[in-house]
């Protein structure tokens, strides 16, 4: 679990983050939704610990993030999997190499070891027989798969997402989505998902938090979101025709 | 003040290079392959610069030497003397500035811009440790490069020396024996070392503190050129006046 309070930063005397407090449970998908430039991607970096947060808590698991020392730090950032927005794989190494890597950096396992459970998380996300290909040569679904795989091959108890599935089709997306929703639950962990798709709030959004201007304007589950009254909320959600159709039929039906 | 800045920022990006190390059998490899791109992948081109430019210092020393005034040794004499003191050393230098330097420079840059830095750091792993260690340890092996660069330059002078016929290959070979005084390698090795270090740490914090896209990897890598230059011209003057001064 993670719990957030009254969270700050600022860059140049700008407020991006202003006091958010809140709480991630473990075992399930929450999602961070918000217009671009509303402070999610900050948000997301400051609780991976990339940005200093200027005043307030991150704690995980009752350890406030501050207060740990440098080894500490480093323990809990070995228990962390981050998948990036452009999957962040390193170009010079092949898919097996860039999934093994965390092993390589943080576990003193044989070669062979290592190797079997970085067959066995590209298997998990469908992309065995991969081992030797190059990034450049994935396509952008394959590539975020292995940065998937590369992101739970430890073992996690955290998953954070950045726009997991950005610059996919629509089917790709879901195939990611379900992809992430699975391992969460297969896994027992606590899952962030940054992400301004409509289409993975209605298909993995346990909990969502909605971000404006550095503000956590609401949150609250998918089924919640057709149901609220806060504008900035319905603005965000149905700003496209095809949900403002879904929820007059979902007002309908109840 | 961004000068300042950036000097500051630097001496940071050292300190914390020798902070929280890489494990051993990652960090081997990464010289391994670091040596290859900057060491091995240099050697041609420097043996080609070497080697012709050796040839024209010699054909022009031979050209303003001419006479009965000066001894027949006197060409082979001035080309090792250049060649040693500050073609092989710095000029060389400058060059890899070019080569290596942009190499270092776009490869971290475009880490940088896929998120592939962050990607260490969240892991965290210590990612100055991780990407600029390495290459300061492959150019360890820089003199060993600068010493081709000295073998192949005199070789390139003789050759044009004998062929162009302005003295025989026995005066040459004496005039590159006479005086010679040991001190000058030792000087022209201590600069390598320094240069050395230079041209693995000024792209590297080009490339790690740039901010922006693809276009902006471009403009890192140019102004690391230039700075990298600087630096490599500032040190060079402020050894040599420590040293031969």
């Amino acid at each position: 679990m993670i719990k957030v309070k009254n969270l700050k930063k600022s860059f140049d005397n700008k407020p991006i983050l202003k006091g958010i407090s809140c709480e991630f449970e473990k075992g399930k998908t929450s999602l961070i939704i918000g217009q671009t430039g509303s402070g999610k991607t900050v948000f997301l970096k400051c609780l991976l610990g990339l940005h200093p947060h200027d005043e307030g808590r991150i704690i995980f698991n009752k350890s406030n993030f501050q207060q740990m020392n440098e080894n500490e730090k480093m323990e809990l950032k070995s228990s962390i999997g981050t998948v990036f927005q452009g999957s962040a794989l390193f170009d010079s190494m092949t898919i097996e190499e860039n999934v093994m890597f965390p092993l390589r950096m943080f576990k003193n396992m044989p070669f062979d070891e290592m190797l079997d459970r970085v067959n066995l998380v590209l298997k998990r996300v469908e992309l065995e027989n991969s081992n030797k290909k190059m990034p450049s040569e994935a396509s952008g679904g394959m590539q975020k798969r292995v940065a998937i795989a590369r992101a739970i091959v430890n073992n996690p108890s955290y998953l954070f997402c950045d726009e997991p599935n950005s610059g996919l089709d629509p089917k790709t997306a879901i195939v990611i989505d379900n992809l992430i929703k699975e391992i969460t639950e297969e896994l027992n962990i606590t899952t962030i998902i940054n992400s301004h798709d409509m289409n993975s709030v209605m298909e993995i959004g346990e909990k969502i938090i909605f971000l404006k201007n550095g503000v956590l304007e609401w949150n609250g589950s998918k089924s919640n979101i057709f149901k609220t009254d806060n504008q900035a909320v319905t603005d965000f959600v149905y700003s496209s025709n095809l949900y403002k159709k879904v929820r007059k039929m979902y007002l309908n039906n109840s | 003040m961004t000068f300042l800045h950036n000097i500051g920022l630097y001496i940071l990006m050292l300190q914390k290079m020798f902070q929280k190390p890489t494990k051993w059998r990652v960090m081997k490899d990464l010289i391994l392959k670091d040596t290859e791109d900057t060491v091995v992948n240099s050697l041609g081109i420097i043996s080609f610069v070497s080697f012709f430019i050796g040839g024209v210092i010699t054909i022009q020393l031979a050209l303003s030497t001419t006479g009965s005034f000066y001894p027949d040794y006197l060409v082979g004499y001035a080309t090792r003397e250049t060649i040693i003191l500050e073609f092989a050393p710095t000029i060389i230098s400058i060059i890899m500035a070019g080569k290596v330097g942009s190499f270092i420079t776009s490869s971290i840059g475009s880490m940088r811009v896929t998120e592939q830095i962050d990607a260490l750091e969240v892991m965290g792993i210590n990612s100055i440790n991780y990407l600029v260690f390495p290459k300061v340890i492959a150019l360890l092996l820089y003199p060993f490069l600068i010493s081709i660069a000295m073998f192949l330059g005199m070789l390139g002078g003789m050759v044009a020396c004998v062929y162009g016929g302005y003295s025989t290959m026995s005066a040459f070979i004496e005039g590159i024996q006479t005086d010679f005084i040991p001190f000058h390698m030792t000087y022209a090795f201590i600069k390598s070392f320094v240069f050395a270090f230079i041209l693995a740490t000024v792209p590297s914090f080009h490339g790690y503190y740039m901010k922006g896209g693809a276009l902006e990897v471009g403009k890192a890598s140019t102004k690391s050129f230039i700075w990298t230059s600087v630096s490599i011209v500032v040190f060079n003057f402020l050894i040599t006046q420590m040293l031969l001064g």
